[in-house]
């Protein structure tokens, strides 16, 4: 896609572990002030419609989008919410303006992950309820199967998937809204306890609280906004099989087809040269690996490799998790996709500060939509 | 039982073939629990309702006084944040008369939820309570109430702090 639409207006809240000073309302109040403020629009005027991204079992509230319009400036407006990751509502958003229908959209995601007690109850009850919840098993347990094919399969190690956690949470001081940046060593990663082995503790992001909200401009009215649009070039969706038997448990078949999906409208031929940034799912350390590879921004059974030579840390060839990923900023539940696109965005507008990358042109921002999903969207963005 | 069943030959599914698992079924109980952030808007009103008092929000640019209170106007989309005290008194918007429990058990006594719209706010905006030390018959939209609170040392900061509103 050429130049047809554009993220002209970003702002955001958190993230950190606890936010009890603000109601969700709250939280989204803010982020989409900032947002509109950064965009020059008012949402009761401008804005043609509005997209949130919500699980009413992450929000404690039953047909939750009925919470949504007036913390947004979308009461007497098109509301529509989306059951996924953040990017799957940011592509429903595009696609509004793509089709002409509306010049203006706006996206919302939001992660109140410290409110849910029973969190570990509620990802289990995702769980097929007949053929895997009689198990009993701990939701993490799925993580480390895929984790231990991974492996098995690629030839890609613990100590790999460790430094991954190490340079994502380093990133993260970098990021002054990064809930959980710290300076570990590959040791403290290994000497984590066991969780569901071989992921350890510390190979598991961490929850924040927070919110990103977007404004997406049609080609026209995003050239009237802004001097610095960041246009969506590319953008795929996938959705893997439920089922845990026949998954394929070594790769994320789904990143790559959405990937691939992205990249051929992005006119991307050949990821790794093309896209000099990326900022990908890493909500556990493994997953950073694996979706790389699907995500064919290096071979199969060569992400390991990259990581040891540094070839992903922010002064590295192709840099991935800058912002520190959900590793370092935390896991923020359905706002973690657009938490990716965020730092697209910074980037390649120059803003992203301490951590800013020095030339660059074209970013990658991929999302799986966690456990027990086999289920992804990717963005393909550029100046 | 439907025509249809009656004409068709068979045996009807009772509650016991489940419970002695002739037919099979799985079942679950979910455990979903929470505690929201109140946050500035919410965690104010909830603390003055521990205090026995009403607190609304007023809204200088657009001339609005609203209950329960909030940071942000949902039609201008700006800062409110002018607090103060609002009466314990209103009028009945609109009611109903229930006589089923929110888990589904015949009432004997019923229940009169209403929504009262709170003396002081502009346009007119209401809370939704109960009313009581009323005859359902007598309930009329338009009638005058106030609210009836709990003791103050039974107050804990929730809208049941106010136990309902009654005539006045």
């Amino acid at each position: 896609m050429q130049k047809q639409m554009a993220i002209v207006g970003v702002g955001y809240s958190g993230f950190s572990s606890i936010s009890p000073g603000l109601s969700y309302k709250e939280l989204m109040y803010e982020a989409a002030v900032r947002a509109y403020q950064d965009a020059g629009i008012d949402p009761r005027q401008d804005a043609d419609g509005f997209v949130t991204v919500a699980e009413d079992f992450h929000e404690g509230t039953s047909i939750f989008d009925e919470y949504v319009p007036d913390q947004l400036g979308a009461v007497m407006r098109p509301v529509h919410t989306v059951t996924g990751d953040g990017i799957h509502g940011l592509i429903a958003g595009a696609l509004k303006i793509l089709s002409g229908a509306m010049n203006i959209v706006v996206v919302e995601g939001h992660s109140k992950a410290s409110n849910i007690l029973t969190l570990s109850q509620v990802t289990a009850y995702a769980l097929d309820p007949i053929y895997n919840r009689p198990l009993g098993l701990n939701p993490y347990s799925i993580a480390g199967l895929e984790m231990q094919r991974f492996l098995h399969q690629t030839k890609n190690t613990v100590e790999q998937c460790a430094r991954v956690v190490v340079k994502n949470r380093r990133n993260a001081l970098n990021h002054p809204s990064a809930g959980h940046g710290s300076d570990i060593s590959l040791e403290d990663v290994l000497a984590s306890e066991r969780v569901a082995s071989p992921l350890r503790k510390l190979d598991i992001a961490p929850h924040s609280d927070g919110c990103v909200v977007f404004v997406l401009a049609s080609a026209d009215a995003a050239r009237d906004l802004t001097p610095q649009p960041i246009w969506i070039r590319g953008m795929g969706w996938s959705n893997g099989s439920y089922s845990l038997e026949q998954r394929n448990w070594a790769h994320a078949d789904y990143a790559r087809q959405a990937a691939q999906m992205a990249y051929h409208q992005a006119g991307v031929e050949k990821p790794h040269d093309e896209i000099d940034f990326a900022e990908i799912d890493d909500t556990f350390s493994y997953k950073e690996l694996q979706h790389m590879e699907a995500l064919e921004l290096c071979g199969e059974g060569e992400a390991g490799r990259m990581i040891d030579e540094g070839a992903t840390q922010p002064g590295g060839s192709l840099p991935i998790n800058v912002s520190g990923g959900s590793l370092g900023v935390g896991n923020l539940l359905e706002a973690s996709g657009l938490q990716r696109v965020l730092e697209v965005v910074l980037q390649l507008r120059g803003q992203a500060s301490a951590r800013q990358l020095k030339n660059v042109e074209t970013g990658l921002a991929f999302a799986w939509r966690g456990l027990p999903t086999a289920s992804g969207a990717a963005l393909v963005l550029s100046r | 039982m439907a025509k249809i069943v009656r004409e068709l030959p068979g045996l009807a599914l009772t509650p016991e073939d489940i419970s002695q698992r002739k037919v099979l079924s799985t079942s679950w109980v979910p455990k979903a629990e929470y505690a929201w952030d109140a946050g500035i808007a919410m965690g104010r009103y909830l603390e003055e309702l521990r205090n026995g008092r009403l607190m609304g929000v007023r809204h200088r640019r657009c001339g609005r006084t609203v209950i329960p209170p909030r940071i942000f106007c949902e039609q201008c989309f700006a800062p409110m944040d002018e607090w103060g005290e609002l009466p314990d008194t209103g009028t009945v918007n609109t009611f109903s008369i229930c006589y089923v429990s929110w888990d589904v058990k015949r009432l004997e006594v019923p229940e009169i939820p209403a929504v009262i719209e709170i003396d002081g706010t502009s346009p007119r905006v209401g809370i939704l309570h109960k009313l009581g030390e009323v005859d359902p018959q007598q309930v009329k939209v338009g009638m005058p109430v106030k609210a009836v609170w709990k003791p103050a040392e039974e107050r804990n900061g929730a809208i049941t702090d106010i136990l309902y509103f009654q005539p006045i």
